[in-house]
């Protein structure tokens, strides 16, 4: 008889309910009486799946200031993404948190300014997050394999298991990763949070997860819905026809940081365009 | 053996008291860390080691450092050195206790730390420098242990110790090329991305390990009778010469690779720790400017004196210049080369770090426990070797 792991497992584990008289034979048996196993998780039939899930951003989509706060705050509220004030209102960098934020092009793409570009350009802001990378530095180092990928192309993390070494941080080259350094539901209100979502203890790192637990359920990650019509465009790069593929493959992007090798999947968009 | 640890003159227990009263003022620091989180520190988003991992990084060598007198006494059979290996044993114990500590204290849910061995990944470089320092842990507290007892008994120690003896030796250079693996291996922190990282950390711990081992001799020569000979001190100086040369070096190496090239990422971190450089709250930052100063001045002052051998015969002399040199690595190992790494940050910007004050106490307090391990096992060692005085063992 051959058995794979999960086999084993059920019947292990009814064996050990029956008591250890039930031979595994008789355990055999009881496993083709449907009742008697427990309930299987079913794939949700509006799960958005993918083979690489990728993101686009057109920062020419991204008009007004309100246009990127609505961008952040839809993740961040989603989140329970923890915003730590100062006395006088400004964000106390010290304990900063972030999933999702906005970087001058100067700072999103070191060494690609000029003393000759205008200021204009230089201060030009861009959407960042985590690249969920094809060849993650934070995956590689973790002690724990509490940051991991998943099979559709999204570095996740699991809270629960991470030890707060922050070996993570420091190998990320995008500088995508928060560490809850005090208790984050301080920063939060408590009237704000959202039940759907757990909030997270100190001591652990944090980051964008691609919303992966709202496209179980269909729905298209929290910034997208958010942006701008056409400013973030998400889909599976792996799909000739999907939209982020022909704009990868059509038009000219860029990524940061490629020449580390880490593979990031987030490409901006070079000059806007009518795609959306 | 244990025993003598607990017998002692009122010098040695006020000593303990004096390392006692840090360890708790540390402790109690700790228990507030434990309890409201690592937002205690100075450490914050884009500077998220500090000095807990660069102390973690600096002690690391001092325990490594234990094999400059493991290979001469026992591959070379440099005999002189019966008497002073076992205080680098010893001292390479409390190292690696104090090693321990540190990245347990800097850890953000302490609780969870057997997840590395309950979730054993062999990519992860951490996962294999918590392998490489619990086994050197338990070489060194065997070999000490058991030659220890061997000399207390007056015999030969056993056959069985010799492969351990040898194994520790090539167990030192891994413990200091994995720790430095822990920075060489990550992408985009250009100070840390250097092929050179692991032979530099190997010189600096060679020589700072050392100068550190001299002036231990030369206090336990004053507070016993427990003397391991002018003539061994001088021989150990020459290593420390040789290993510090090694590290300058090896540091210039960096700066021309850095601005010959012209790299501007791989200048940047030289240039804020060696200058300063604008931080993005519009304020010019040059706090680690001096320390890193002092450093360099110390590194080189240190290494004259010991090269001049006028100078390093004078033992007066010769503990001023490693106590120097010792600041210098300390300063250069412990602080700058983790803030290098992490300012500028990954978006070129300059958010400076510095530690606070329950980060110092907390740091200090692990050095106080480090001490008392060392003080209780030096006077184990000490106490042994003055009841068999004048006999020596072949080891």
């Amino acid at each position: 008889m051959s058995m794979d792991r999960r086999d084993f497992l059920k019947i292990a584990g009814i064996s050990s309910i029956l008591g250890f008289g039930a031979s595994v034979a008789s355990a055999t048996n009881l496993i083709t009486d449907k009742k008697l196993l427990p309930p299987q998780v079913d794939r949700n039939k509006e799960a958005l799946t993918a083979k690489r899930w990728a993101m686009v951003v057109d920062m020419s989509k991204f008009k007004a200031e309100e246009d990127f706060q609505k961008t952040i705050s839809a993740c961040h509220t989603f989140h329970n993404v923890p915003d730590f004030r100062k006395p006088d209102g400004s964000v106390d960098k010290k304990f900063e948190v972030k999933w999702i934020w906005k970087a001058a092009y100067e700072r999103t793409f070191p060494g690609q300014e000029n003393k000759y570009m205008s200021e204009h350009v230089k201060d030009m802001p861009f959407v960042v997050l985590c690249n969920h990378c094809d060849n993650p530095a934070c995956v590689r180092v973790c002690p724990t394999k509490a940051t991991y990928k998943l099979p559709d192309g999204i570095t996740m993390q699991d809270m629960h298991r991470c030890i707060g070494c922050r070996f993570c941080m420091a190998a990320c080259p995008f500088g995508a990763r928060s560490f809850n350094w005090v208790d984050p539901r301080k920063g939060l209100k408590a009237e704000l949070i959202n039940k759907e979502y757990p909030t997270r203890t100190k001591g652990v790192v944090e980051k964008c997860t691609f919303c992966t637990e709202r496209l179980s359920v269909g729905k298209v990650p929290a910034c997208v819905e958010a942006a701008p019509a056409g400013a973030l465009l998400f889909g599976d790069l792996e799909d000739p026809n999907s939209e982020v593929r022909k704009i990868v493959t059509e038009k000219l992007t860029i990524r940061r940081k490629p020449e580390l090798g880490t593979g990031p999947a987030v490409y901006y968009l070079i000059g806007g365009g009518d795609h959306a | 053996m244990l025993e003598k640890a607990l017998e002692g003159s009122k010098k040695y227990w006020a000593w303990v008291l004096f390392l006692g009263f840090f360890a708790l003022s540390g402790t109690y620091y700790y228990i507030r860390q434990f309890n409201e989180g690592l937002g205690l520190t100075g450490l914050h988003r884009d500077v998220s080691w500090g000095l807990y991992i660069g102390q973690f990084t600096f002690l690391v060598g001092v325990a490594a450092s234990a094999v400059m007198l493991v290979i001469p006494y026992y591959l070379h059979d440099f005999k002189k050195f019966g008497k002073i290996v076992i205080l680098g044993e010893f001292l390479a114990i409390s190292a690696v206790t104090m090693c321990i500590l540190f990245i347990f204290v800097d850890m953000g849910q302490p609780m969870r730390i057997m997840n590395v061995i309950l979730h054993p990944t062999p990519g992860s470089v951490m996962f294999w420098d918590s392998v490489v320092l619990s086994g050197y842990l338990f070489i060194n507290l065997l070999v000490g242990w058991v030659t220890l007892g061997s000399d207390k008994k007056g015999v030969p120690p056993p056959k069985w110790i010799k492969p351990w003896i040898y194994l520790s030796i090539p167990w030192a250079i891994s413990i200091h090329t994995v720790t430095a693996f822990l920075y060489s291996g990550v992408p985009g922190r250009h100070f840390w991305l250097t092929a050179v990282m692991a032979a530099r950390f190997l010189a600096s711990a060679f020589a700072g390990g050392p100068a550190l081992l001299i002036l231990l001799a030369m206090i336990v020569r004053k507070v016993s009778k427990f003397d391991a000979g002018k003539d061994v001190i001088q021989a150990v100086s020459r290593i420390v010469a040789y290993a510090m040369f090694a590290n300058v070096f090896l540091l210039g190496l960096e700066f021309f690779t850095a601005f010959y090239s012209g790299i501007p990422g791989h200048q940047h971190p030289f240039i804020y720790l060696y200058k300063g450089m604008m931080g993005s709250d519009g304020v010019f930052h040059n706090e680690i400017v001096p320390l890193m100063w002092t450093s360099s001045i110390f590194a080189a002052l240190s290494l004259i004196m010991l090269w001049v051998p006028k100078i390093r015969q004078n033992e007066g002399l010769l503990s001023l210049a490693c106590v120097m040199l010792f600041i210098s690595l300390w300063i250069d190992k412990g602080f700058g080369l983790i803030i290098g790494g992490f300012v500028p940050n990954m978006f070129e910007e300059v958010n400076p770090y510095w530690p606070t004050r329950p980060e110092a106490v907390i740091t200090a307090g692990v050095w106080a426990i480090g001490f008392m391990v060392l003080t209780f096992l030096y006077k184990i060692a000490i106490t042994v070797r003055e009841q068999t005085a004048g006999v020596e063992i072949d080891h």
